[in-house]
């Protein structure tokens, strides 16, 4: 070691570390992949810019009161109303109706998934209920009408009042929709929560099911509520079931059995017209718009940040 | 009972061994813990068959109802108000063909190029790259139907102008699932191990060349697996191109940009669907199948290649 040191040449130069020439490719491609990354930002003011700016007009020839807290929702008829309350409370019962089918059924599937499947069970139903998630909700809107409702109204003809109509068919198909949401996630982050976690209660002669109620459960409970949160959101965003099973009657009921008329199924009837732009007709869709895109956006950040309180402790 | 607990052989062992001894010192198990178990566990079973029987009934249901109506009659003929017997959704079905490709034209470079902005260049602690993230993720949460009203008023009308034509429904469908092509990018190119990188940047690799040469080849089977799930989503989504004008009796096949109107298959099943009478019903139906084949078999792509070469580093 040290006979190397004293052969070392007096005058040999050391090498340059730093790039020979200035690498303005590596910066261009650079600058293009973060141009990529900024139309996400685009994107989304794009979305804000073109709801805000129908709905200020709108508020002009509306007040927000009338809008916000009036029952009576009539906005192409003569004399129009525009109160939203009837079309907010169809939004929130049909995503009721689907969240109360779909949470104990996603929540059962995942506490079997993460809790009891063997691995060779979990890697066959797994994407099994992936696939359920894939079916596009036209599919499932159609399941709806053609089958869940006449059936429904055999069974229980107190759910389905004006067949084959009804917010409580259409929730049970939204359940649908939503309950590999649920299952996925909260199997996720059921699995993130610590082996030593199970096996201490397991050695205190905890049973399976202690374990996964009282243990696994609660630990994953950030998880689990982040997974209801964006199944709610979904609920309430879905416009293809609602359009074709929950009829567009504007009713302020949460009654499973009448027909309700959603924001969204407001939106997608209205705006498939040819509808002049700047006529009140049009700028109402945006007004709409602009409620159910707060709603699921408070949703969403919210889920979202319960998703990173898990990846924190766990990961 | 040690077969049931869970984790490696060791672990397992010692589990058992000091369960038996608590359970020794407590003399007995609670008696109703076996039998409140047993319950538990049947409810848990109870749940997860009717999600499966819930799968299972959509798409038994779909084939039963649009058997009749099942044939190439409706791969070549046109929609028909008139004659449901000889409706089908070639129109339709072109329209779909069309508007994916502009969508996998449009999503692959940027998806991909966000992703790696975000993975590879982004300083995960300044602030606008923490904003783009959660935009990302946010984004991927709006409901698609808000899509549909950025399209007409951004893309139809408004800024861009470009009227209701086939390329305007392309570009709608593009940014709405853009979001889950960017957040499935990232994860497969997270996936790739640090030492990677820093091996060939030892080597002399430039920043962009071992991006090209050695993390994208290695997550493609990721990337690939997320655009496809991504786009098997477009295909299926409805909503959004009620709005920015895919119009349901093209009896053509539509272009581009031709202003002449549009059609795209799972409007113009929802079209069918919402006509009172069976017949168009069964047509629905039939055309529910044709999609369901599609998407099934996209996603099942998806998954075996996921599996065929998830790597192990």
């Amino acid at each position: 070691m040290i006979g190397a040191f004293g052969q070392r040449g007096p005058a040999r130069p050391v090498p340059s570390l730093e790039a020979p020439s200035p690498r303005y490719g590596e910066k261009l491609i650079r600058a293009i992949l973060a141009m990529c990354a900024l139309l996400s930002v685009v994107t989304t003011t794009a979305i804000v810019v073109s709801l805000l700016i129908p709905t200020i007009e709108f508020f002009g020839k509306v007040g927000i009161g009338d809008f916000l807290f009036g029952t009576n929702w009539a906005p192409t008829f003569q004399p129009a109303a525009f109160g939203v309350l009837p079309i907010v409370v169809g939004t929130f019962s049909t995503a009721l109706w689907g969240m109360l089918f779909a949470v104990p059924i996603g929540l059962a599937s995942a506490i079997w998934l993460s809790e009891y499947a063997s691995p060779r069970q979990r890697k066959v139903i797994k994407p099994v209920l992936e696939v359920l998630a894939g079916i596009p909700t036209v599919a499932i809107g159609i399941f709806g009408l053609v089958f869940l409702s006449p059936m429904i109204e055999d069974v229980l003809p107190f759910m389905v009042n004006v067949p084959p109509f009804s917010a409580g068919v259409a929730g049970l198909a939204i359940g649908l929709m939503i309950v590999p949401i649920i299952a996925s996630i909260s199997d996720d982050s059921m699995r993130a929560v610590p082996a030593g976690l199970r096996e201490a209660a397991y050695g205190l002669g905890a049973t399976r099911m202690k374990v996964a109620t009282r243990v696994v459960f609660p630990a994953a409970i950030s998880g689990i509520v982040a997974s209801l949160v964006l199944a709610g959101s979904r609920a309430v965003g879905e416009t293809m079931v609602v359009l074709l099973v929950a009829g567009a009657s504007p009713n302020l009921t949460f009654d499973p059995g009448s027909s309700v008329l959603t924001m969204t199924a407001f939106i997608g009837q209205t705006a498939t017209g040819d509808i002049s732009t700047g006529s009140i007709t049009y700028d109402t869709i945006f007004a709409v718009g602009t409620l159910l895109f707060v709603i699921t956006l408070i949703l969403n950040m919210f889920a979202i940040r319960m998703v990173r309180k898990y990846r924190e402790v766990y990961e | 009972m040690a077969a049931g607990i869970p984790g490696s052989e060791r672990t397992r062992l010692a589990t058992a061994g000091a369960r038996a001894a608590t359970v020794d010192s407590l003399k007995h198990q609670p008696r109703g813990d076996v039998w409140k178990g047993n319950v538990f566990f049947a409810i848990l079973l109870f749940g997860l068959t009717i999600a499966l029987v819930g799968l299972a009934a959509i798409i038994i249901q779909a084939a039963v109802k649009g058997a009749p109506a099942f044939g190439w009659n409706l791969l070549t003929n046109g929609p028909s108000t008139l004659n449901p017997d000889e409706a089908g959704f070639r129109p339709a079905l072109v329209g779909t063909l069309y508007l994916i490709l502009g969508v996998i034209f449009l999503v692959v470079p940027l998806g991909i190029g966000a992703a790696l902005y975000l993975e590879e260049y982004a300083d995960g602690t300044r602030w606008w790259n923490r904003m783009i993230e959660l935009n990302v993720q946010n984004l991927a949460g709006v409901p698609s139907i808000i899509y549909g009203i950025l399209g007409l008023a951004f893309i139809v009308r408004g800024p861009l102008d470009l009227g209701f034509i086939l390329v305007a429904g392309s570009l709608t469908l593009a940014l709405l699932v853009l979001p889950t092509v960017i957040l499935a990018s990232r994860e497969a190119i997270r996936a790739v191990p640090p030492s990677i990188r820093e091996g060939s940047l030892a080597l002399g690799a430039t920043q962009w060349q071992t991006i090209r040469r050695q993390v994208l080849p290695a997550a493609i089977p990721g990337v690939v697996t997320g655009v496809i799930l991504a786009i098997s989503r477009a295909i299926g989504e409805t909503a959004p191109l009620l709005l920015v004008g895919a119009a349901t009796f093209v009896t053509f096949n539509p272009t581009f940009i031709g202003d002449n109107g549009y059609s795209a298959l799972p409007v113009l099943i929802f079209n069918y669907a919402a006509r009172p009478q069976d017949e168009f019903r069964v047509l629905a139906s039939a055309g529910v199948i044709l999609m369901l084949i599609v998407l099934l078999t996209m996603n099942s792509f998806a998954v075996w290649l996921r599996n065929r070469y998830e790597q192990q580093w």
